[in-house]
């Protein structure tokens, strides 16, 4: 059988795609279908799922208002307090670092990733822990010094875990940087701060929003750090999942949650996206 | 010269695991830390090679390997061993929190547990939900029905079916650090003032609804189990005023104890024992004014993949030869007058092992209901997220 030629790319184009597809529909579309008949479901007697279309449950959402908002500031807060530190490491590692050492000095941002997430924090825990820094604290006479499970070490936390997904987008685009315009800068007589706030850091702009969003995104799904390093008692909406899903066993709830936080993501996704179109000056920004 | 390359390794794997282990053991949350890591599963992946595979004579093929559902710090680790060198049998060991999970997790379907360990209220929801098995216990020769203290095997039978056995039996009291909290303590009424005022900052209750919820309303002079929503309106009340004292709302409390980072929490019996052996100043008090007494029980899940295997672990467990050295090891007390004979006098002796039978008139079992009652669970919720 003689293909033409155009069927032949298209058989090429699905060969290539195909597999790509498959895997979003089965691992994801498919999912998300589920936990969206859910949410219009009701909670069996015994726990689990009832067949109905309620809108009941979204009705209900302000029952964990406390976890979202718990989410919507300590997010934002995480988010901008990994900004804070990250941006001076990536424009040191970008512009100032000596160019022979660069590639080691970025590999140790990576190098944390290699272990677990959850090793990692568990070494908080002990750091912030009696037996860690409050220890120490009280050679320098400082006792009943509590740093483990309050919303300071939830925020520790997130700074630590998530700053080289912060790190790396911003110095990918401070690497971009022309330095001619650095210099043609200077030769017009502005002065090393005036070049920063008026060629640097809006020419970094998309790499920050891509750093902002990657963080914020999956700060809003958090539910390791909370538990660990807030003890349980700083509940995020991820933690709200868990409990719902696996104590409550209210999977219909569960669901409206997960849902909502997804459209909340999707907002979030919109907008900044957006403001990075504006800021870049071009639709030409990769976000994700 | 062929030395091999891990001799010039600075620590060996099996150095660096029980180095590890060795500090994990006082400092790092262990039911989470299995619990999320999987590090009993990947224990058990690492020794599944079945040896020579000496099997003795079983009537049936056991397989070489099987998953047990059960709680952290509640086996001696060398029973499994032994285990596998009697059977061939690799048992990986899954730890769980709570028994809301056990269902959720059942309730989701296919768990691949072929044993499991649910407490005493859950029984008659699992077998009327079918989600567990009537036992043969003809699979059983080492189960002594006569030996068996009936309080303690009651709720594992439903309507003359046996569904399941009992490991070991226990309360559920508080912990206090005695160095640190000079008030004397009785009763739940005096935990939860206590929270509030002395160990402001220092307290722990479990996350679990079961014994969080029947505490408070303890304290308050009601049921255990109550699901009364006015009784509930006034525990959740208590709950969320208590809430910003505790320091932490989490069921394994044994490291942040050890560490003295909590100074007093709730506490089931065997994690008292424990405690209380190697800090003797965590004292183990049950309220005077009520709380639980508890029954774990051996079950075989319906949806079961290795039932064999099941049995032949269950039926080793009740050997009281080996249940001997499971109890010594956990610090809970045995249902089964045999396995009391063997354990020795230090063990029997303990009172927060085997406490008076006075202390124990006030306490209650939980209820069945207390399981899937809805009002109960929000409740909990509500409190973790307040």
């Amino acid at each position: 059988m003689a293909l033409t030629a155009a069927s032949k790319k298209r058989l090429v184009t699905a060969a290539l795609v195909g597999p790509a597809a498959a895997w979003l529909f089965v691992f994801l579309v498919l999912p998300f279908v589920a936990i969206l008949v859910f949410a219009f479901g009701r909670r069996a007697p015994e726990g689990g799922y009832q067949p109905a279309f309620t809108l009941e449950q979204f009705a209900n959402l302000g029952a964990r208002s406390a976890a979202f908002v718990n989410t919507l500031v300590l997010a934002p807060a995480g988010t901008a307090a990994c900004l804070l530190v990250a941006y001076p490491v990536a424009y040191y590692l970008a512009v100032k670092s000596n160019p022979k050492y660069r590639l080691l000095l970025v590999s140790l941002v990576v190098v944390p990733f290699w272990t677990s997430m959850l090793v990692r924090t568990y070494a908080w825990m002990y750091l912030l822990g009696a037996r860690g820094i409050p220890h120490l604290l009280e050679f320098v006479g400082l006792t009943d010094v509590r740093l483990l499970n309050t919303a300071g070490a939830v925020l520790l936390g997130i700074v630590y875990g998530y700053l080289p997904l912060m790190i790396l987008p911003i110095y990918v685009s401070l690497e971009k940087l022309d330095r001619r315009l650095l210099e043609a800068s200077a030769d017009l007589g502005a002065r090393p701060v005036a070049t920063f706030f008026g060629i640097t850091l809006p020419l970094s702009l998309p790499g920050v929003m891509t750093g902002v969003a990657l963080v914020m995104i999956l700060l809003l799904g958090e539910y390791l750090i909370p538990q660990l390093l807030g003890g349980g008692k700083v509940f995020f909406i991820g933690n709200a999942l868990v409990d719902l899903f696996l104590q409550s066993r209210n999977w219909p709830f569960g669901s409206a949650i997960a849902v909502t936080l997804v459209a909340v993501v999707v907002v979030i996704l919109l907008v900044a996206m957006r403001v990075a179109w504006r800021v870049a000056g071009t639709r030409q920004v990769d976000l994700l | 010269m062929t030395k091999s390359y891990k001799d010039n390794l600075p620590i060996s794997a099996e150095g660096f695991m029980q180095e590890f282990m060795r500090l994990k053991r006082g400092s790092v949350t262990r039911r989470h830390f299995l619990g999320i890591t999987g590090l009993g599963l990947a224990t058990a992946v690492m020794s599944r090679f079945p040896g020579a595979l000496s099997t003795p004579a079983y009537a049936e093929d056991l397989g070489s390997q099987m998953s047990i559902a059960t709680w952290p710090n509640y086996h001696d680790p060398q029973t499994f061993e032994r285990f596998k060198a009697a059977t061939g049998v690799a048992v990986e060991v899954n730890v769980f929190g709570s028994n809301e999970e056990m269902l959720a997790k059942l309730q989701a379907g296919a768990s691949g547990w072929s044993l499991f360990v649910p407490t005493n209220y859950t029984i008659s929801t699992y077998a009327k939900l079918g989600l567990i098995d009537e036992l043969d216990m003809s699979k059983l020769p080492n189960f002594s029905a006569s030996t068996e203290n009936p309080r303690f095997t009651k709720e594992g039978q439903i309507g003359g079916k046996t569904y399941a056995v009992p490991k070991n039996w226990g309360t559920t009291g508080f912990s206090v650090n005695t160095k640190k909290i000079k008030t004397p303590l009785a009763s739940w009424k005096d935990f939860f003032e206590v929270l509030q005022t002395e160990a402001d900052g220092r307290g722990m209750v479990h996350d679990y609804q079961l014994t969080t919820i029947g505490s408070a309303l303890v304290s308050l002079g009601h049921d255990f189990n109550s699901i009364k929503p006015d009784e509930l309106a006034k525990a959740e009340e208590l709950l969320i005023k208590v809430k910003p004292h505790l320091f932490a709302i989490n069921s394994d409390y044994q490291p942040a104890m050890r560490a003295t980072d909590a100074w007093i929490t709730m506490c089931w019996t065997n994690d008292g024992a424990q405690l209380n052996h190697d800090m003797p100043e965590l004292a183990y008090i049950l309220g005077k004014d009520g709380g639980e007494i508890w029954t774990d029980y051996y079950g075989i899940p319906k949806d079961a993949p290795n039932k064999p295997a099941g049995y032949a672990l269950l039926n080793y467990l009740m050997d009281p030869q080996n249940a001997v050295k499971e109890h010594i090891a956990n610090g809970a007390p045995t249902t089964d007058s045999r396995v009391l004979a063997l354990l020795p006098k230090e063990v029997t002796s303990n009172k927060i092992v085997y406490p008076d039978e006075a202390s124990l008139t006030p306490l209650e079992f939980g209820a069945a209901v207390t399981l899937t009652d809805p009002s109960r669970a929000e409740l909990m919720a509500r409190f973790k997220s307040a």
